[in-house]
């Protein structure tokens, strides 16, 4: 018997994928703002003279950076809820294992964009009299930066398709509307291909947008 | 004349390493001091000690007669972090590698300090910088990035950033090193142009030519201490002292007259 594509089931209930893409949506905004913030602090501390700041900065990257998110969502959903008194929904799970995830890899995207500025740009801000804040602020900031964007581009995109691991606890992102789709018209090799396309469709320009950040922060080259 | 600067009995180590072995030095006001040695000798080790980019072990340091940081009851040194970056703010340095701001035009690495640092309002700043950028010959250049310039005009741009603070003192450490051989003449002008106009210097070099003809005074170190003092005509051309000689001797392709001229 040949295959019978069936399209157009996906068609009719564009509705259900569209609730989904916004799922989606909801998880990699707040994710970012949460990881990348958070990041940023970690980094700061795996920088710091005190030991007391580096080895929990340092401990909580490794762990977070060589631990599966998949579990750590499955962790926070079923597990904590144990341990605290309060109830954990699927979205805050989700969040909590994705963005403690994308704060443990941009924490090491900041420390290393800091730290490949070279030393004589501490001692020309130091010498004219800077403080640490103001030459980490006004002069190692704006050039890390530089160099910083093109791996957190990469981390955005990883969120972006990292959230749909917020399928597993039930989140209606795109992955799992897809499912519930493909569960009544026994067609997942369309719903899931279209949601490829659309994943395609949102990152492609999203990323030639930072392209363009990449070539106007290189202007001074 | 007035003391602007007062070195007592400065040490540093790094770990085992003892590269400045007590050094006492002192510099008046407008007087032009270069410091000589061989690389190794502790002379860029002694100029960041001196506006603490790096913390001496032990030692004091004056500026205008004030001691910077507290001295405990047991003789060693304490400082505040935002003592030394006050103290900084008096003291302008200039560095081999330039050390100027990529991301900043010529006028705006000038005026970064006016701004960030002394609050001044960016058109006073900006004011302040053209000054200092006509006075080491690079208005033009006011809004090129450092990338667009050579080698000796991004060390003019340093020199101007330096002075647009109005230090009390600048070092120079070893500022014309990292240039194409066609580009020393025009720092070392402007730095000869500054020591004439007064400006208190402290300046570690290896042109000897500039030493001779611009230096009030030249001090010759050697394994972390000074080794010998003098004049410039009695260091350069009648050393007396071994190390002195064959440090002079060995940097004959310089221009220096000879015993016989001047």
């Amino acid at each position: 018997m040949e295959y019978q594509w069936d399209f157009l089931s996906i068609v009719d209930n564009w509705n259900l994928l569209a609730i989904g893409l916004l799922g989606t949506f909801k998880i990699f905004i707040v994710t970012c703002v949460i990881g990348l913030s958070l990041g940023l602090l970690v980094g700061i501390g795996r920088y710091s003279r005190a030991w007391s700041i580096r080895l929990p900065a340092a401990v909580f990257v490794e762990f977070f950076r060589n631990t599966p998110v998949l579990i750590q969502i499955i962790w926070f959903y079923f597990a904590l809820p144990i341990l605290v008194p309060f109830e954990i929904n699927a979205f805050t799970a989700s969040v909590m294992g994705i963005a403690l995830n994308t704060a443990a890899f941009s924490a090491d995207i900041y420390r290393g964009g800091i730290q490949s500025i070279d030393r004589g740009q501490w001692d020309g801000g130091r010498a004219i009299g800077m403080s640490y804040l103001q030459t980490m602020r006004r002069v190692i900031i704006p050039q890390a930066i530089k160099r910083m964007l093109p791996p957190l581009t990469n981390r955005g995109i990883e969120v972006f398709k990292m959230s749909t691991l917020a399928s597993i606890v039930a989140y209606a992102e795109t992955i799992h509307q897809a499912k519930l789709i493909s569960e009544s018209y026994f067609n997942p090799i369309e719903s899931f291909s279209v949601v490829a396309l659309l994943f395609f469709v949102v990152l492609f320009p999203i990323v030639q947008v930072t392209y363009l950040l990449e070539r106007r922060f290189g202007k001074s080259d | 004349m007035t003391e602007i600067l007062r070195i007592e009995n400065i040490h540093k180590n790094f770990g085992d390493l003892e590269v400045l072995k007590g050094i006492d030095l002192s510099v008046a006001e407008g007087e032009t001091v270069v410091i000589l040695g061989a690389s190794g000798s502790g002379k860029s080790t002694l100029l960041r000690c001196t506006n603490f980019l790096e913390i001496p072990s032990s030692g004091k340091v004056f500026l205008r007669g004030d001691l910077i940081g507290e001295e405990d009851p047991t003789g060693s040194m304490g400082y505040q972090e935002s003592d030394l970056t006050h103290v900084r703010q008096r003291m302008g340095m200039v560095f081999q590698q330039f050390n100027l701001f990529p991301h900043m035009t010529a006028i705006d690495n000038v005026m970064e300090a006016l701004v960030t640092v002394l609050k001044q309002s960016r058109s006073d700043a900006r004011r302040t910088a053209m000054d200092q950028l006509d006075s080491v010959g690079l208005a033009d250049k006011a809004d090129e990035y450092p990338a667009r310039l050579s080698g000796g005009q991004m060390q003019r741009v340093a020199i101007a950033r330096a002075l647009a603070m109005s230090p009390d003192i600048m070092l120079f450490d070893e500022v014309t090193s990292a240039l194409d051989p066609e580009l020393v003449g025009e720092v070392l002008k402007t730095m000869r142009t500054l020591a004439e106009g007064g400006l208190t210097m402290l300046v570690v070099t290896h042109e000897l030519g500039f030493a001779y003809h611009v230096a009030d005074r030249v001090v010759f170190l050697h394994e972390g201490r000074i080794y010998e003092e003098g004049s410039p005509k009695n260091i350069l051309t009648d050393p007396k002292k071994e190390r002195t000689r064959d440090f002079v001797r060995g940097h004959l392709q310089f221009s220096i007259p000879s015993h016989g001229e001047s």
